[in-house]
Protein backbone atom coordinates (compact mmCIF):
# COMPACT_ATOMS: atom_id res chain seq x y z
CA UNK A 1 0.00 0.00 0.00
CA UNK A 2 1.28 3.43 -0.89
CA UNK A 3 1.34 6.21 1.63
CA UNK A 4 -0.74 9.17 0.46
CA UNK A 5 -0.21 11.54 3.36
CA UNK A 6 2.62 11.65 5.82
CA UNK A 7 2.40 14.11 8.71
CA UNK A 8 5.25 14.61 11.12
CA UNK A 9 5.18 16.79 14.24
CA UNK A 10 2.87 19.27 12.55
CA UNK A 11 2.33 22.29 14.80
CA UNK A 12 0.45 25.54 14.50
CA UNK A 13 0.50 28.12 17.22
CA UNK A 14 -1.15 31.50 17.28
CA UNK A 15 -0.35 34.39 19.60
CA UNK A 16 -1.79 32.86 22.75
CA UNK A 17 -2.79 29.33 21.90
CA UNK A 18 -1.43 26.19 20.30
CA UNK A 19 -4.09 25.09 17.85
CA UNK A 20 -2.28 21.99 16.64
CA UNK A 21 0.39 20.45 18.84
CA UNK A 22 2.97 18.10 17.27
CA UNK A 23 0.63 15.72 15.53
CA UNK A 24 1.96 12.86 13.42
CA UNK A 25 0.14 10.26 11.33
CA UNK A 26 0.20 8.45 8.02
CA UNK A 27 -2.67 7.83 5.65
CA UNK A 28 -2.63 5.08 3.04
CA UNK A 29 -3.73 5.56 -0.55
CA UNK A 30 -7.47 4.95 -0.88
CA UNK A 31 -8.16 5.17 2.81
CA UNK A 32 -10.97 7.20 4.39
CA UNK A 33 -9.37 8.86 7.37
CA UNK A 34 -11.36 10.78 9.96
CA UNK A 35 -10.29 13.55 12.28
CA UNK A 36 -12.84 13.41 15.07
CA UNK A 37 -13.07 15.96 17.82
CA UNK A 38 -15.04 18.84 19.29
CA UNK A 39 -15.19 22.25 17.62
CA UNK A 40 -11.97 24.12 18.22
CA UNK A 41 -9.91 20.93 18.67
CA UNK A 42 -7.65 21.85 15.75
CA UNK A 43 -9.23 19.81 12.96
CA UNK A 44 -9.79 22.64 10.50
CA UNK A 45 -6.38 24.13 11.24
CA UNK A 46 -4.79 20.77 10.44
CA UNK A 47 -6.68 20.58 7.15
CA UNK A 48 -5.78 24.19 6.31
CA UNK A 49 -2.10 23.44 6.75
CA UNK A 50 -2.26 20.25 4.69
CA UNK A 51 -4.10 22.14 1.94
CA UNK A 52 -1.42 24.90 1.97
CA UNK A 53 -3.90 27.52 3.20
CA UNK A 54 -1.92 28.14 6.38
CA UNK A 55 1.76 27.79 7.10
CA UNK A 56 2.71 25.42 9.92
CA UNK A 57 4.72 26.83 12.82
CA UNK A 58 6.76 23.64 12.97
CA UNK A 59 6.82 20.14 11.58
CA UNK A 60 6.28 18.90 8.07
CA UNK A 61 3.87 16.99 5.89
CA UNK A 62 4.07 15.23 2.55
CA UNK A 63 1.04 14.81 0.32
CA UNK A 64 1.56 12.33 -2.50
CA UNK A 65 5.25 12.80 -1.79
CA UNK A 66 5.07 16.57 -2.17
CA UNK A 67 6.10 18.85 0.65
CA UNK A 68 3.32 21.21 1.77
CA UNK A 69 5.81 24.03 2.32
CA UNK A 70 8.29 23.55 -0.50
CA UNK A 71 5.95 22.50 -3.30
CA UNK A 72 2.67 24.35 -2.73
CA UNK A 73 1.58 24.16 -6.35
CA UNK A 74 2.35 20.44 -6.55
CA UNK A 75 0.25 19.82 -3.44
CA UNK A 76 -2.56 22.04 -4.71
CA UNK A 77 -2.71 20.16 -7.98
CA UNK A 78 -3.07 16.80 -6.26
CA UNK A 79 -5.73 17.77 -3.73
CA UNK A 80 -9.39 18.68 -3.83
CA UNK A 81 -10.99 20.42 -0.91
CA UNK A 82 -14.52 21.01 0.28
CA UNK A 83 -14.49 23.74 2.87
CA UNK A 84 -16.57 23.88 6.02
CA UNK A 85 -18.19 27.12 4.86
CA UNK A 86 -19.59 27.48 1.42
CA UNK A 87 -17.20 28.66 -1.28
CA UNK A 88 -19.42 28.80 -4.37
CA UNK A 89 -20.24 31.87 -6.41
CA UNK A 90 -23.97 32.24 -5.88
CA UNK A 91 -24.40 34.54 -8.85
CA UNK A 92 -23.12 31.86 -11.21
CA UNK A 93 -24.92 28.68 -12.27
CA UNK A 94 -23.84 25.21 -11.14
CA UNK A 95 -22.22 24.55 -14.52
CA UNK A 96 -20.43 27.92 -14.48
CA UNK A 97 -19.01 27.25 -11.03
CA UNK A 98 -17.69 23.94 -12.30
CA UNK A 99 -16.35 25.50 -15.48
CA UNK A 100 -14.52 28.20 -13.52
CA UNK A 101 -12.86 25.53 -11.40
CA UNK A 102 -11.93 23.48 -14.45
CA UNK A 103 -10.27 26.48 -16.04
CA UNK A 104 -8.38 27.35 -12.84
CA UNK A 105 -6.92 23.84 -12.84
CA UNK A 106 -6.17 24.11 -16.57
CA UNK A 107 -8.28 21.15 -17.69
CA UNK A 108 -8.50 21.14 -21.52
CA UNK A 109 -11.93 22.29 -22.81
CA UNK A 110 -13.24 19.01 -24.26
CA UNK A 111 -12.28 16.94 -21.21
CA UNK A 112 -13.60 19.69 -18.96
CA UNK A 113 -17.01 19.72 -20.58
CA UNK A 114 -17.30 15.94 -20.45
CA UNK A 115 -16.24 15.68 -16.80
CA UNK A 116 -18.54 18.48 -15.69
CA UNK A 117 -21.56 16.71 -17.20
CA UNK A 118 -20.44 13.40 -15.73
CA UNK A 119 -19.93 14.78 -12.23
CA UNK A 120 -23.13 16.84 -12.22
CA UNK A 121 -25.02 13.66 -13.12
CA UNK A 122 -23.21 11.81 -10.35
CA UNK A 123 -24.32 14.29 -7.68
CA UNK A 124 -27.77 14.49 -9.28
CA UNK A 125 -27.59 18.14 -10.21
CA UNK A 126 -27.46 17.74 -13.97
CA UNK A 127 -31.07 18.85 -14.41
CA UNK A 128 -30.31 22.01 -12.42
CA UNK A 129 -26.96 22.77 -14.04
CA UNK A 130 -28.11 26.04 -15.57
CA UNK A 131 -29.74 27.39 -12.43
CA UNK A 132 -28.05 30.00 -10.29
CA UNK A 133 -26.48 28.56 -7.14
CA UNK A 134 -28.39 31.05 -5.00
CA UNK A 135 -31.55 29.06 -5.73
CA UNK A 136 -29.97 25.84 -4.33
CA UNK A 137 -30.65 24.24 -0.95
CA UNK A 138 -27.87 23.51 1.54
CA UNK A 139 -27.63 19.87 0.51
CA UNK A 140 -27.47 20.72 -3.19
CA UNK A 141 -24.67 23.22 -2.57
CA UNK A 142 -22.68 20.63 -0.64
CA UNK A 143 -23.10 18.12 -3.45
CA UNK A 144 -22.03 20.72 -5.98
CA UNK A 145 -18.95 21.55 -3.93
CA UNK A 146 -18.00 17.89 -3.71
CA UNK A 147 -18.46 17.52 -7.46
CA UNK A 148 -16.31 20.59 -7.99
CA UNK A 149 -13.64 19.26 -5.65
CA UNK A 150 -13.41 16.13 -7.82
CA UNK A 151 -13.30 17.87 -11.18
CA UNK A 152 -9.52 17.93 -11.52
CA UNK A 153 -9.25 14.27 -10.44
CA UNK A 154 -7.45 14.87 -7.15
CA UNK A 155 -5.66 11.95 -5.54
CA UNK A 156 -6.51 13.28 -2.11
CA UNK A 157 -9.84 14.85 -1.16
CA UNK A 158 -10.26 16.94 1.98
CA UNK A 159 -13.75 17.23 3.39
CA UNK A 160 -14.08 19.66 6.26
CA UNK A 161 -17.28 18.82 8.14
CA UNK A 162 -18.94 17.61 4.93
CA UNK A 163 -22.40 17.07 6.42
CA UNK A 164 -22.57 19.97 8.86
CA UNK A 165 -26.05 21.47 8.96
CA UNK A 166 -27.61 18.91 6.62
CA UNK A 167 -30.78 16.97 7.32
CA UNK A 168 -30.37 13.27 8.20
CA UNK A 169 -31.60 12.06 4.84
CA UNK A 170 -29.16 14.15 2.85
CA UNK A 171 -26.42 13.20 5.27
CA UNK A 172 -27.06 9.49 4.69
CA UNK A 173 -27.05 10.05 0.98
CA UNK A 174 -23.74 11.88 1.13
CA UNK A 175 -22.15 9.18 3.26
CA UNK A 176 -23.05 6.53 0.70
CA UNK A 177 -21.72 8.75 -1.98
CA UNK A 178 -18.39 9.43 -0.26
CA UNK A 179 -17.91 5.73 0.51
CA UNK A 180 -18.54 4.69 -3.08
CA UNK A 181 -16.26 7.43 -4.30
CA UNK A 182 -13.27 6.21 -2.36
CA UNK A 183 -13.91 2.64 -3.45
CA UNK A 184 -14.43 3.31 -7.15
CA UNK A 185 -11.80 5.94 -7.78
CA UNK A 186 -9.35 4.90 -5.06
CA UNK A 187 -9.24 8.48 -3.80
CA UNK A 188 -7.74 9.09 -0.38
CA UNK A 189 -10.29 10.96 1.70
CA UNK A 190 -9.50 12.85 4.86
CA UNK A 191 -12.52 14.25 6.60
CA UNK A 192 -13.11 16.16 9.79
CA UNK A 193 -16.26 15.72 11.80
CA UNK A 194 -17.70 16.06 15.23
CA UNK A 195 -20.45 13.57 14.44
CA UNK A 196 -19.66 10.22 16.02
CA UNK A 197 -21.84 8.16 13.67
CA UNK A 198 -20.20 9.82 10.71
CA UNK A 199 -16.71 8.81 11.78
CA UNK A 200 -17.92 5.37 12.77
CA UNK A 201 -19.78 4.55 9.59
CA UNK A 202 -17.54 6.16 7.06
CA UNK A 203 -13.93 6.01 8.18
CA UNK A 204 -11.42 3.22 7.83
CA UNK A 205 -9.41 4.81 10.60
CA UNK A 206 -10.16 7.61 13.02
CA UNK A 207 -7.85 9.97 14.85
CA UNK A 208 -9.48 11.43 17.94
CA UNK A 209 -8.19 14.92 18.40
CA UNK A 210 -8.63 17.20 21.38
CA UNK A 211 -6.81 20.38 22.39
CA UNK A 212 -4.64 20.09 19.29
CA UNK A 213 -3.26 16.63 20.03
CA UNK A 214 -4.18 13.20 18.76
CA UNK A 215 -5.24 11.18 21.76
CA UNK A 216 -6.12 7.95 19.96
CA UNK A 217 -5.78 6.61 16.44
CA UNK A 218 -7.12 3.32 15.13
CA UNK A 219 -10.00 1.72 13.27
CA UNK A 220 -13.38 2.58 14.82
CA UNK A 221 -13.78 -1.09 15.82
CA UNK A 222 -10.41 -1.30 17.58
CA UNK A 223 -11.03 1.99 19.35
CA UNK A 224 -14.32 0.70 20.68
CA UNK A 225 -12.89 -2.70 21.61
CA UNK A 226 -10.03 -0.96 23.36
CA UNK A 227 -12.25 0.37 26.11
CA UNK A 228 -13.91 -2.98 26.79
CA UNK A 229 -16.56 -4.84 24.85
CA UNK A 230 -19.66 -3.46 26.59
CA UNK A 231 -20.82 -0.73 28.90
CA UNK A 232 -23.27 -1.02 31.77
CA UNK A 233 -24.67 2.30 32.98
CA UNK A 234 -26.35 2.44 36.35
CA UNK A 235 -28.39 5.37 37.59
CA UNK A 236 -28.38 5.52 41.36
CA UNK A 237 -28.59 8.11 44.15
CA UNK A 238 -25.86 6.28 46.16
CA UNK A 239 -22.99 6.94 43.76
CA UNK A 240 -20.17 6.62 46.29
CA UNK A 241 -21.31 3.35 47.76
CA UNK A 242 -21.84 1.97 44.28
CA UNK A 243 -18.33 2.94 43.25
CA UNK A 244 -16.83 1.25 46.31
CA UNK A 245 -18.81 -1.93 45.82
CA UNK A 246 -18.16 -2.31 42.12
CA UNK A 247 -14.59 -3.55 41.96
CA UNK A 248 -14.55 -7.05 40.60
CA UNK A 249 -11.69 -8.40 38.49
CA UNK A 250 -13.92 -8.82 35.42
CA UNK A 251 -14.69 -5.10 35.31
CA UNK A 252 -12.22 -3.42 33.01
CA UNK A 253 -12.95 0.03 34.29
CA UNK A 254 -15.51 1.70 36.54
CA UNK A 255 -16.06 5.41 36.26
CA UNK A 256 -18.38 8.10 37.42
CA UNK A 257 -19.98 10.32 34.87
CA UNK A 258 -22.70 12.84 35.68
CA UNK A 259 -25.22 10.89 37.79
CA UNK A 260 -24.23 7.54 36.41
CA UNK A 261 -21.81 4.80 37.24
CA UNK A 262 -20.40 3.30 34.07
CA UNK A 263 -18.78 -0.11 33.99
CA UNK A 264 -16.69 -1.07 30.96
CA UNK A 265 -16.45 -4.83 30.66
CA UNK A 266 -16.59 -7.82 28.33
CA UNK A 267 -19.76 -9.87 27.90
CA UNK A 268 -22.08 -7.68 29.89
CA UNK A 269 -25.00 -10.09 29.38
CA UNK A 270 -23.34 -12.68 31.63
CA UNK A 271 -22.36 -10.23 34.34
CA UNK A 272 -25.38 -7.99 34.62
CA UNK A 273 -27.09 -10.16 37.24
CA UNK A 274 -23.87 -10.19 39.30
CA UNK A 275 -23.77 -6.42 39.19
CA UNK A 276 -27.33 -6.11 40.40
CA UNK A 277 -26.85 -8.73 43.14
CA UNK A 278 -23.76 -6.89 44.35
CA UNK A 279 -25.54 -3.57 44.55
CA UNK A 280 -28.56 -5.14 46.30
CA UNK A 281 -26.26 -6.74 48.89
CA UNK A 282 -25.07 -3.33 49.94
CA UNK A 283 -28.54 -1.79 49.72
CA UNK A 284 -27.66 0.53 46.89
CA UNK A 285 -30.81 1.95 45.31
CA UNK A 286 -31.03 1.44 41.57
CA UNK A 287 -33.06 3.80 39.39
CA UNK A 288 -32.17 2.20 36.10
CA UNK A 289 -29.64 -0.08 34.43
CA UNK A 290 -28.77 -0.13 30.77
CA UNK A 291 -26.35 -2.11 28.65
CA UNK A 292 -24.92 -0.88 25.37
CA UNK A 293 -22.10 -1.49 22.96
CA UNK A 294 -19.52 1.30 23.15
CA UNK A 295 -19.70 4.03 20.54
CA UNK A 296 -16.93 6.42 19.57
CA UNK A 297 -18.59 8.81 22.00
CA UNK A 298 -17.69 6.36 24.78
CA UNK A 299 -14.16 6.17 23.43
CA UNK A 300 -13.87 9.95 23.54
CA UNK A 301 -15.29 9.94 27.05
CA UNK A 302 -12.87 7.22 28.14
CA UNK A 303 -9.86 9.17 26.88
CA UNK A 304 -10.84 12.69 27.93
CA UNK A 305 -13.29 12.16 30.79
CA UNK A 306 -15.82 14.25 28.90
CA UNK A 307 -18.24 13.83 26.06
CA UNK A 308 -17.65 15.83 22.92
CA UNK A 309 -20.63 18.04 23.66
CA UNK A 310 -19.37 18.84 27.16
CA UNK A 311 -15.97 19.62 25.77
CA UNK A 312 -17.54 22.07 23.36
CA UNK A 313 -19.63 23.83 25.98
CA UNK A 314 -16.56 24.03 28.26
CA UNK A 315 -14.72 25.75 25.49
CA UNK A 316 -17.56 28.20 24.93
CA UNK A 317 -17.57 28.94 28.65
CA UNK A 318 -13.83 29.57 28.56
CA UNK A 319 -14.23 31.90 25.61
CA UNK A 320 -17.02 33.75 27.36
CA UNK A 321 -14.91 34.23 30.47
CA UNK A 322 -11.97 35.25 28.36
CA UNK A 323 -14.00 38.00 26.69
CA UNK A 324 -15.60 39.08 29.95
CA UNK A 325 -12.18 39.47 31.52
CA UNK A 326 -10.95 41.46 28.60
CA UNK A 327 -13.90 43.78 28.88
CA UNK A 328 -13.16 44.60 32.53
CA UNK B 1 -2.89 34.30 -19.41
CA UNK B 2 -5.60 31.63 -19.31
CA UNK B 3 -6.04 32.12 -15.58
CA UNK B 4 -6.33 35.90 -15.91
CA UNK B 5 -8.90 35.30 -18.64
CA UNK B 6 -10.83 32.90 -16.38
CA UNK B 7 -11.10 35.45 -13.58
CA UNK B 8 -11.98 38.15 -16.12
CA UNK B 9 -14.66 35.91 -17.62
CA UNK B 10 -16.27 35.46 -14.21
CA UNK B 11 -16.41 39.23 -13.68
CA UNK B 12 -18.06 39.64 -17.07
CA UNK B 13 -20.64 36.91 -16.45
CA UNK B 14 -21.55 38.50 -13.13
CA UNK B 15 -21.64 41.98 -14.66
CA UNK B 16 -23.97 41.07 -17.49
CA UNK B 17 -26.30 39.47 -14.95
CA UNK B 18 -26.45 42.41 -12.57
CA UNK B 19 -28.96 44.59 -14.39
CA UNK B 20 -29.69 46.72 -11.35
CA UNK B 21 -26.00 47.50 -10.87
CA UNK B 22 -25.64 48.57 -14.51
CA UNK B 23 -28.64 50.89 -14.32
CA UNK B 24 -27.69 52.06 -10.82
CA UNK B 25 -24.22 53.20 -11.72
CA UNK B 26 -25.36 54.94 -14.90
CA UNK B 27 -27.99 56.93 -13.06
CA UNK B 28 -25.70 59.13 -10.95
CA UNK B 29 -23.54 60.59 -13.76
CA UNK B 30 -26.63 60.80 -15.94
CA UNK B 31 -28.49 62.91 -13.37
CA UNK B 32 -25.42 65.12 -12.96
CA UNK B 33 -25.41 65.61 -16.72
CA UNK B 34 -29.10 66.46 -16.83
CA UNK B 35 -29.29 68.70 -13.76
CA UNK B 36 -25.89 70.40 -13.84
CA UNK B 37 -25.47 70.27 -17.59
CA UNK B 38 -28.77 71.81 -18.54
CA UNK B 39 -28.98 73.90 -15.39
CA UNK B 40 -25.63 75.61 -15.78
CA UNK B 41 -25.22 75.47 -19.54
CA UNK B 42 -26.20 79.06 -20.14
CA UNK B 43 -24.65 80.45 -16.96
CA UNK B 44 -21.13 79.08 -17.07
CA UNK B 45 -18.48 80.20 -19.51
CA UNK B 46 -15.62 77.79 -20.10
CA UNK B 47 -12.22 78.89 -21.46
CA UNK B 48 -11.73 77.31 -24.88
CA UNK B 49 -15.27 75.99 -25.17
CA UNK B 50 -17.18 79.21 -24.76
CA UNK B 51 -20.63 78.91 -23.32
CA UNK B 52 -20.98 75.16 -23.75
CA UNK B 53 -20.86 73.76 -20.24
CA UNK B 54 -22.52 70.53 -21.40
CA UNK B 55 -19.60 69.80 -23.73
CA UNK B 56 -17.27 70.43 -20.83
CA UNK B 57 -19.17 68.28 -18.37
CA UNK B 58 -19.63 65.17 -20.53
CA UNK B 59 -15.98 63.97 -20.33
CA UNK B 60 -16.08 64.57 -16.58
CA UNK B 61 -19.16 62.40 -16.23
CA UNK B 62 -17.63 59.66 -18.37
CA UNK B 63 -14.62 59.71 -16.03
CA UNK B 64 -16.94 59.70 -13.04
CA UNK B 65 -18.76 56.58 -14.10
CA UNK B 66 -15.45 54.82 -14.83
CA UNK B 67 -14.08 55.89 -11.44
CA UNK B 68 -17.00 54.75 -9.32
CA UNK B 69 -17.59 51.50 -11.19
CA UNK B 70 -13.94 50.50 -11.00
CA UNK B 71 -13.48 51.26 -7.31
CA UNK B 72 -16.63 49.32 -6.61
CA UNK B 73 -15.46 46.35 -8.72
CA UNK B 74 -12.18 46.25 -6.82
CA UNK B 75 -13.80 46.42 -3.43
CA UNK B 76 -16.07 43.53 -4.36
CA UNK B 77 -13.22 41.22 -3.36
CA UNK B 78 -14.49 41.72 0.18
CA UNK B 79 -17.69 39.96 -0.79
CA UNK B 80 -15.72 37.10 -2.25
CA UNK B 81 -13.89 36.97 1.05
CA UNK B 82 -17.08 37.02 3.10
CA UNK B 83 -19.02 34.56 0.97
CA UNK B 84 -16.06 32.21 0.85
CA UNK B 85 -15.49 32.23 -2.89
CA UNK B 86 -12.02 33.73 -2.55
CA UNK B 87 -10.86 30.49 -0.87
CA UNK B 88 -11.75 28.58 -4.01
CA UNK B 89 -9.35 30.68 -6.06
CA UNK B 90 -6.63 30.96 -3.41
CA UNK B 91 -6.32 27.18 -2.94
CA UNK B 92 -6.04 26.54 -6.69
CA UNK B 93 -2.60 26.03 -8.24
CA UNK B 94 -2.45 29.59 -9.58
CA UNK B 95 -0.47 32.62 -8.45
CA UNK B 96 -2.08 35.48 -6.58
CA UNK B 97 -0.67 37.81 -9.22
CA UNK B 98 -2.83 36.10 -11.84
CA UNK B 99 -5.93 36.35 -9.65
CA UNK B 100 -5.26 40.02 -8.94
CA UNK B 101 -4.65 40.91 -12.58
CA UNK B 102 -7.75 39.00 -13.70
CA UNK B 103 -9.79 40.89 -11.16
CA UNK B 104 -8.25 44.21 -12.22
CA UNK B 105 -8.92 43.70 -15.91
CA UNK B 106 -12.43 42.47 -15.14
CA UNK B 107 -13.18 45.56 -13.09
CA UNK B 108 -11.59 47.87 -15.65
CA UNK B 109 -13.64 46.32 -18.45
CA UNK B 110 -16.94 46.78 -16.65
CA UNK B 111 -15.94 50.34 -15.77
CA UNK B 112 -15.08 51.16 -19.37
CA UNK B 113 -18.37 49.69 -20.58
CA UNK B 114 -20.20 51.90 -18.08
CA UNK B 115 -18.23 54.90 -19.36
CA UNK B 116 -19.10 54.08 -22.95
CA UNK B 117 -22.78 53.85 -22.01
CA UNK B 118 -22.59 57.40 -20.63
CA UNK B 119 -20.78 58.47 -23.79
CA UNK B 120 -23.54 56.99 -25.95
CA UNK B 121 -26.24 58.68 -23.90
CA UNK B 122 -24.28 61.92 -24.19
CA UNK B 123 -24.57 61.78 -27.97
CA UNK B 124 -28.22 62.68 -27.43
CA UNK B 125 -27.28 65.49 -25.05
CA UNK B 126 -25.07 67.30 -27.48
CA UNK B 127 -21.74 65.45 -27.50
CA UNK B 128 -19.96 65.94 -30.81
CA UNK B 129 -17.20 63.36 -31.18
CA UNK B 130 -14.08 64.72 -32.89
CA UNK B 131 -13.65 61.61 -35.04
CA UNK B 132 -12.35 58.09 -34.52
CA UNK B 133 -8.92 59.26 -33.32
CA UNK B 134 -10.41 61.38 -30.56
CA UNK B 135 -12.69 58.57 -29.48
CA UNK B 136 -9.76 56.14 -29.27
CA UNK B 137 -7.75 58.61 -27.18
CA UNK B 138 -10.68 58.98 -24.77
CA UNK B 139 -11.10 55.20 -24.67
CA UNK B 140 -7.42 54.76 -23.86
CA UNK B 141 -7.68 57.13 -20.91
CA UNK B 142 -10.83 55.41 -19.70
CA UNK B 143 -9.03 52.05 -19.71
CA UNK B 144 -6.12 53.50 -17.72
CA UNK B 145 -8.46 55.10 -15.18
CA UNK B 146 -10.36 51.82 -14.91
CA UNK B 147 -7.19 49.81 -14.23
CA UNK B 148 -5.89 52.38 -11.72
CA UNK B 149 -8.97 52.49 -9.58
CA UNK B 150 -9.89 48.81 -9.73
CA UNK B 151 -6.38 48.11 -8.44
CA UNK B 152 -6.94 50.83 -5.86
CA UNK B 153 -10.17 49.12 -4.77
CA UNK B 154 -8.39 45.75 -4.54
CA UNK B 155 -5.66 47.33 -2.43
CA UNK B 156 -8.26 48.69 -0.01
CA UNK B 157 -10.31 45.49 -0.02
CA UNK B 158 -7.22 43.46 0.83
CA UNK B 159 -6.86 45.43 4.06
CA UNK B 160 -10.54 45.54 4.99
CA UNK B 161 -12.38 42.87 6.99
CA UNK B 162 -15.92 43.67 5.89
CA UNK B 163 -18.03 46.25 4.07
CA UNK B 164 -18.48 48.57 7.06
CA UNK B 165 -15.59 50.79 5.99
CA UNK B 166 -16.87 51.04 2.45
CA UNK B 167 -18.98 54.14 2.98
CA UNK B 168 -16.07 55.85 4.70
CA UNK B 169 -13.74 55.18 1.79
CA UNK B 170 -16.37 56.39 -0.67
CA UNK B 171 -17.03 59.64 1.20
CA UNK B 172 -13.53 60.56 2.27
CA UNK B 173 -11.36 59.18 -0.52
CA UNK B 174 -13.29 58.59 -3.72
CA UNK B 175 -15.60 61.58 -3.60
CA UNK B 176 -12.76 64.09 -2.99
CA UNK B 177 -10.76 62.47 -5.80
CA UNK B 178 -13.76 63.03 -8.03
CA UNK B 179 -14.60 66.50 -6.75
CA UNK B 180 -11.08 67.87 -7.07
CA UNK B 181 -10.43 66.40 -10.47
CA UNK B 182 -11.85 69.15 -12.64
CA UNK B 183 -14.65 66.88 -13.82
CA UNK B 184 -17.18 69.57 -12.85
CA UNK B 185 -15.22 72.80 -13.33
CA UNK B 186 -12.21 74.05 -15.29
CA UNK B 187 -9.09 73.84 -13.13
CA UNK B 188 -7.70 77.08 -14.56
CA UNK B 189 -10.47 79.06 -12.90
CA UNK B 190 -9.70 77.69 -9.42
CA UNK B 191 -8.26 79.97 -6.71
CA UNK B 192 -4.49 79.77 -6.49
CA UNK B 193 -4.43 77.84 -3.22
CA UNK B 194 -6.69 75.09 -4.55
CA UNK B 195 -4.90 74.56 -7.83
CA UNK B 196 -1.91 72.58 -6.44
CA UNK B 197 -4.28 70.19 -4.65
CA UNK B 198 -6.07 69.56 -7.90
CA UNK B 199 -2.76 68.95 -9.65
CA UNK B 200 -2.00 66.26 -7.03
CA UNK B 201 -5.20 64.41 -7.91
CA UNK B 202 -4.36 61.67 -10.43
CA UNK B 203 -7.91 61.71 -11.77
CA UNK B 204 -7.39 65.30 -12.98
CA UNK B 205 -5.07 63.93 -15.66
CA UNK B 206 -7.53 61.19 -16.54
CA UNK B 207 -10.39 63.65 -16.93
CA UNK B 208 -8.29 66.06 -18.95
CA UNK B 209 -7.14 63.19 -21.18
CA UNK B 210 -10.69 62.10 -21.90
CA UNK B 211 -11.65 65.73 -22.45
CA UNK B 212 -8.85 66.14 -24.95
CA UNK B 213 -10.07 63.08 -26.83
CA UNK B 214 -13.74 64.02 -26.86
CA UNK B 215 -13.63 67.80 -27.31
CA UNK B 216 -10.14 68.44 -28.65
CA UNK B 217 -9.47 70.93 -25.86
CA UNK B 218 -7.71 70.35 -22.55
CA UNK B 219 -6.03 72.48 -19.94
CA UNK B 220 -3.28 69.97 -19.29
CA UNK B 221 -1.13 68.74 -22.14
CA UNK B 222 -2.29 65.26 -23.24
CA UNK B 223 1.27 63.87 -23.02
CA UNK B 224 1.53 64.95 -19.40
CA UNK B 225 -1.94 63.51 -18.77
CA UNK B 226 -0.87 60.19 -20.23
CA UNK B 227 2.39 60.05 -18.25
CA UNK B 228 0.81 60.88 -14.89
CA UNK B 229 -2.30 58.69 -15.07
CA UNK B 230 -0.27 55.91 -16.72
CA UNK B 231 2.31 56.05 -13.93
CA UNK B 232 -0.47 56.08 -11.36
CA UNK B 233 -2.02 52.98 -12.93
CA UNK B 234 1.31 51.13 -12.73
CA UNK B 235 1.87 52.18 -9.12
CA UNK B 236 -1.64 51.15 -8.10
CA UNK B 237 -1.32 47.77 -9.80
CA UNK B 238 1.94 47.10 -7.96
CA UNK B 239 0.52 48.20 -4.60
CA UNK B 240 -2.72 46.27 -5.18
CA UNK B 241 -0.81 43.13 -6.13
CA UNK B 242 1.45 43.51 -3.10
CA UNK B 243 -1.42 43.89 -0.64
CA UNK B 244 -3.46 41.17 -2.31
CA UNK B 245 -0.54 38.75 -1.92
CA UNK B 246 -0.67 39.28 1.83
CA UNK B 247 -4.39 38.62 2.13
CA UNK B 248 -5.12 35.92 4.67
CA UNK B 249 -8.36 34.12 5.32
Amino acid sequence: MNVAIQVKDLTKSFADLIAVNHISFEIKQGEIFGLLGPNGAGKTTTISMLATMQKPTAGSALIQGKDIQKDEDGVRRSIGIVFQDQSLDEELTAAENMDFHGRLYRIPPDIRKQRIDELLRLVELYERRNDLVKTFSGGMRRRLEIARGLLHHPLVLFLDEPTLGLDPQTRNHLWQYIASLSKEKNITIILTTHYMEEADRLCDRVAIIDHGTIIALDTPQNLKDGIGGDIISIKTPDLNTALQVLSEPWMERVELHNDEVRICLHSAEQHISDVITLLRQYHVQIHSVSVHKPTLEDVFLAYTGKTIREQESDRKEMMRRHFMMRRH
Amino acid sequence: MDIIYTIWLRSMTRYVRSKSRIVGSISMPLFFLLFLGFGLNSVVKIPGLGENYMQFLIPGMVAMSVLFTSVFSGIQIIWDKQFGFLKETLVAPVTRMEIMLGQTFGGATTAVIQGILIMVISLFLGLKVQGAGGFLIALGFMIIIGISFTAFGIAIASRMEDMTGFQLIMNFVIFPIFGLSGALFPISSLPAWLLPITMFDPLTYGVEGIRYGLTGVSQVHPHLCFSVIGGFACAMTVIGAFLFRKISL
